[in-house]
């Protein structure tokens, strides 16, 4: 039996392993720190030339360092850092303050300063002012009451082990007992689209227009898209040094986050290969179960457990050959949606752009800024997208990350980093024309941008443009998708990434997946790593047992 | 009546909020900005200005400058060469701890040593008292001269900049004067950060005059002001003790729990009894002979997820207080107290829990594990807290 306890006996072939991950990313490299932590022989595999997958950074041009894909982080989850004292490995996690909305002749900038809010919505609105509040209450509350999903593997729907359940039970306890306002307010999240579920609170455009952008990053959902409410609380949960709804930089770039973690595995013994592109995964002759894998170089790699980061269609249908798994389930591996639909563009400057309309000094530019003056605004942006076409006035979401840690630019010179939505990853003309429409998609976002801060062009010293494309084929996002598929409803928690296959494993015995494609999704957290970490040990053990 | 310093002109108008506490009769910042996080941030990735001038100041100066040094601290004053610095503490008769400060060892004039001492509380009659016999003047210069820190790991390029001078070879602890916008200056290589930075001490009358240099050539490294609230969190990452919060002055003192000798306060490192007379040394020979004082300072690494448990048990989401709390809080060992928590707070950079606490001998020992009261919707608890070694956070550039 290979199933055992990793180190108990048995002999060791050379270059055996207890566990070879795939992928270098941040959820690789946190399953390798805890299995490394539990003692195993664990090899990471990543076949870039650098460590983080989409959390990295990169001196791009000279003295500049963009975050080139992810660029901020809220969700890491704080029992991460502190298993795997990622402070001594270099994390540092910088806090960005306030969203800027710039308008025609006007803005709307809130703040890290509650007065100084109040007081800027009550210029556009009294009753929003006192909305606001009761808002943030209530989403505080309802982030409180979901969040612990976020720790939790998700049972089984068709188990009968009540202790798969507890966590759930505990759940709808909570539930329960809030007053019924909020479980309406839950109801809402769950079913209404994020234009809706806003406008049942708020009057002012571009109020409601900014707040509604997180409803559909990383979908290919428009504001109006029912759904995308509960994409809202999900962006909501974010938290930082024990306050919620924080958002953060990492000094460094996003990729400092996936070098703390990477030491940190390193440090618990952790190996750690790059330019390591893994071909397949290796199976016993019956194809039932995993052995190890075989890299593009053609070396093979013998372990007890494999593990993909990567994402689901590839975890499947790349690393596996066709036919292996059941059918059923390799048909909804393909259906998993993923559907990119945003892209990046990230600038070195000379100096700041000035927006026309600003309140003075710098410090507004300090948070987000965000194209997003009116839901009409963000609505048009996702009609083109329906039709193959990137947005040529999309939504932006920008920061300036060299005002908060300027290690990443020369001193006194500035990085900006543009999120841009949409950019369909299927464009009409089909996904390989993005390297024709690159440069349009590009022009079109700095031409955006300029309407409001006419001088940015003059302040830029280089550019990347990175589609959906770019992102499939320099970094194996399916289609682009920054997730690893889409977060909407019905690909979360016990549904993701196959319904009944929650839980880390899969169909293949030993085989195991712990990437964004998992509960509870993408962003930076960290999650997924840990949990499949986790419930990998806990599977042995009990097998032993 | 609270008075601005030197540099109130330039601050007044950047303290957006009117958050002034009160130092030493000073108006002092206690943020400029939204959050006084903003202000960490700038300590630990950027370069910050702290306006440090209500530090008392004091210049001794004659040919037994030194000696009057030698007779109050508790560390070896003949090694304070000139462009030396010291921190240290310095005691009464019964070795209980008067204050701490650092000691600056300016350049020789003439024939006369120069000695800037900088100190929490007043101290010039305790000098001039135990001056007697000595060729020395002691002046209060207080308010002559002005003090700004500039402190996080851009602080080297910001002072080179503005000086247009290179700071590489001022190590750690060590001083030398410079020129700033045309203004003599003296720069320390010091600071209650446990960052890289420099205090820079300046002619009151030309403080604005600097403060504005340093600004502009702080512009591209992004320096801030930063206030209290800031420099609290980083003191106490740093390990740093403040007096009236970790100890009090035996001036201060009413019972004499309240007394504490530098070994109880994290300063044993600095008592030098080989090193000639000073006042206390006989008592603290006493007290080591008799095996020590009964209590020690220590670090707390506080359980956060024991703090989440607590809020979770009345449900509510954990709140990590932004703000260093110097409210003493006690400690239990066994349900036993054995000590007082004295500085707790959140560190960004750790994402833990810290505390400074004083607590029984018996507990002090790394890796003894605690429990301290934590309150949360004014019910009380316990939360494990571990000891551990300070500093809490110690990046090499501090000593680079």
């Amino acid at each position: 039996m290979d199933i055992r306890t990793p180190n108990q006996g048995g002999t060791r072939v050379a270059q055996r392993y207890d566990a070879v991950i795939i992928g270098g990313g941040h959820n690789g490299l946190t399953t390798a720190a805890y299995l490394a932590k539990a003692g195993w022989k664990t090899l990471v595999l990543e076949k870039r030339r650098i460590l983080g997958g989409a959390t990295t950074s990169d001196e791009i041009v000279p003295g500049y360092t963009f975050s080139v894909l992810s660029y901020v982080v809220s969700l890491l989850r704080p029992e991460i850092i502190r298993d795997l004292e990622l402070a001594k490995h270099g994390l540092e996690i910088l806090p960005l303050d306030g969203t800027f909305t710039p308008l025609h002749g006007d803005f709307l900038w809130r703040r890290d300063d509650h007065a100084a809010t109040m007081r800027e919505i009550r210029r556009w609105s009294a009753t929003d002012a006192d909305a606001y509040e009761e808002y943030g209450q209530l989403m505080a509350d309802m982030a409180r009451f979901i969040k612990p999903i976020l720790g939790m593997v998700p049972p089984d729907p068709t188990s009968i082990d009540p202790r798969d359940w507890l966590g759930v039970v505990g759940l709808g306890r909570d539930f329960a007992r809030l007053p019924e306002r909020q479980q309406a307010a839950f109801i809402g999240l769950m079913t209404m689209s994020a234009a809706d579920f806003l406008d049942q609170w708020f009057e002012t455009e571009p109020l409601k227009a900014t707040m509604s952008a997180s409803g559909i990053i990383g979908t290919f959902l428009g504001v109006r898209s029912p759904g995308t409410a509960y994409v809202l609380l999900h962006h909501y949960m974010g938290e930082i040094d024990g306050a919620f709804r924080a958002w953060g930089l990492h000094k460094g770039g996003t990729g400092a986050i996936s070098a703390a973690i990477a030491s940190a595995a390193r440090a618990l013994g952790a190996e750690i290969r790059t330019d390591a592109g893994v071909s397949r995964v290796l199976l016993t002759p019956a194809g039932d179960r995993a052995t190890g894998v075989v890299l593009e170089s053609g070396e093979e790699i013998a372990a007890n457990v494999v593990i993909s980061s990567a994402d689901v269609r590839r975890t499947f249908l790349q690393f596996l050959e066709p036919g292996i798994l059941p059918e059923d389930f390799e048909a909804q591996v393909r259906r998993f949606k993923f559907r990119g639909s945003s892209g990046k563009v990230n600038l070195a400057l000379d100096a700041l752009p000035t927006f026309t309309t600003n309140p003075g000094g710098s410090e507004y530019l300090r948070g987000a800024v965000s194209i997003s003056p009116s839901l009409e605004h963000m609505e048009r942006a996702y009609d083109e997208a329906k039709y193959g076409r990137f947005s040529r006035r999309p939504y932006v979401d920008m920061i300036f990350p060299s005002l908060v840690d300027p290690s990443v630019a020369p001193p006194g010179k500035h990085v900006m980093s543009c999120f841009v939505q949409y950019a369909p990853y299927n464009l009409a003309e089909g996904a390989q024309d993005w390297d024709n429409q690159k440069e349009a998609f590009g022009n079109a976002v700095i031409d955006l941008v300029s309407e409001f801060a006419p001088n940015l062009r003059d302040v830029i010293v280089e550019k990347q443009v990175v589609s959906p494309l770019d992102m499939e084929r320099d970094w194996g996002l399916t289609e682009g998708n920054i997730f690893h598929g889409e977060l909407s409803l019905e690909q979360l928690f016990f549904s993701r990434p196959i319904p009944g296959w929650a839980r880390y494993r899969t169909p293949i015995r030993d085989y195991w997946m712990c990437g964004s494609s998992t509960h509870p999704g993408g962003g930076i957290m960290g999650a997924n790593g840990r949990l499949a970490a986790l419930e990998l040990l806990k599977a042995r053990r009990t097998k032993v047992a | 009546m609270t008075v601005g310093t030197a540099f109130h002109p330039r601050t007044a108008p950047l303290n957006q909020h009117l958050q002034w506490r009160e130092w030493s009769g000073f108006f002092a910042a206690s943020a400029y900005h939204d959050s006084h996080v903003i202000e960490y941030n700038a300590i630990r990735e950027a370069a910050a200005l702290i306006d440090v001038s209500p530090l008392f100041k004091y210049e001794l100066r004659g040919p037994d400058a030194v000696r009057l040094v030698d007779r109050l601290i508790t560390r070896d004053a003949t090694k304070l060469t000139p462009g030396r610095v010291f921190y240290t503490p310095w005691c009464d008769e019964h070795g209980r701890v008067l204050d701490d400060g650092t000691l600056h060892r300016l350049d020789d004039e003439g024939g006369a040593q120069v000695v800037r001492w900088t100190a929490a509380d007043p101290q010039i009659r305790w000098l001039r008292m135990n001056a007697h016999g000595l060729d020395v003047e002691v002046r209060d210069v207080s308010e002559s001269v002005a003090a700004v820190a500039l402190q996080g790991p851009l602080g080297r390029d910001v002072l080179e900049a503005a000086t247009g001078a290179s700071f590489a070879d001022l190590r750690y602890f060590r001083r030398r004067g410079a020129t700033l916008a045309g203004i003599p200056i003296d720069v320390s290589r010091t600071g209650y950060t446990g960052d890289l930075g420099y205090e820079l001490w300046i002619p009151a009358d030309r403080a604005v005059e600097a403060w504005d240099a340093l600004v502009v050539a702080g512009e591209p490294y992004r320096v801030r002001p930063a206030g209290m609230l800031a420099l609290d969190v980083v003191r106490l990452e740093a390990g740093l003790i403040l007096i009236e919060a970790d100890y009090t002055s035996a001036v201060h003192s009413h019972i004499p729990s309240q007394n504490y000798s530098p070994y109880e306060i994290g300063l044993g490192r600095l008592v030098d009894l080989a090193a000639g007379d000073f006042i206390g040394r006989r008592a603290l020979i006493a007290e080591m002979a008799a095996g020590g004082p009964p209590r020690r300072l220590v670090g707390l690494d506080i359980e956060w997820p024991a703090i989440e448990a607590l809020y979770a048990a009345q449900s509510l989401a954990p709140y990590a207080p932004p703000i260093v709390s110097r409210t003493p809080v006690p400690i239990f060992a066994g349900g036993r107290q054995v000590g007082r928590v004295t500085s707790t707070g959140w560190s960004p950079i750790l994402k833990k829990m810290l505390g400074l606490a004083s607590v029984g001998l018996a507990h002090a020992r790394t890796g003894t594990r605690l429990a301290m009261e934590w309150t949360v919707e004014a019910r009380r608890g316990t939360v494990a807290a571990t000891v551990v070694d300070i500093p809490f956070f110690d990046p090499p550039r501090k000593r680079a």
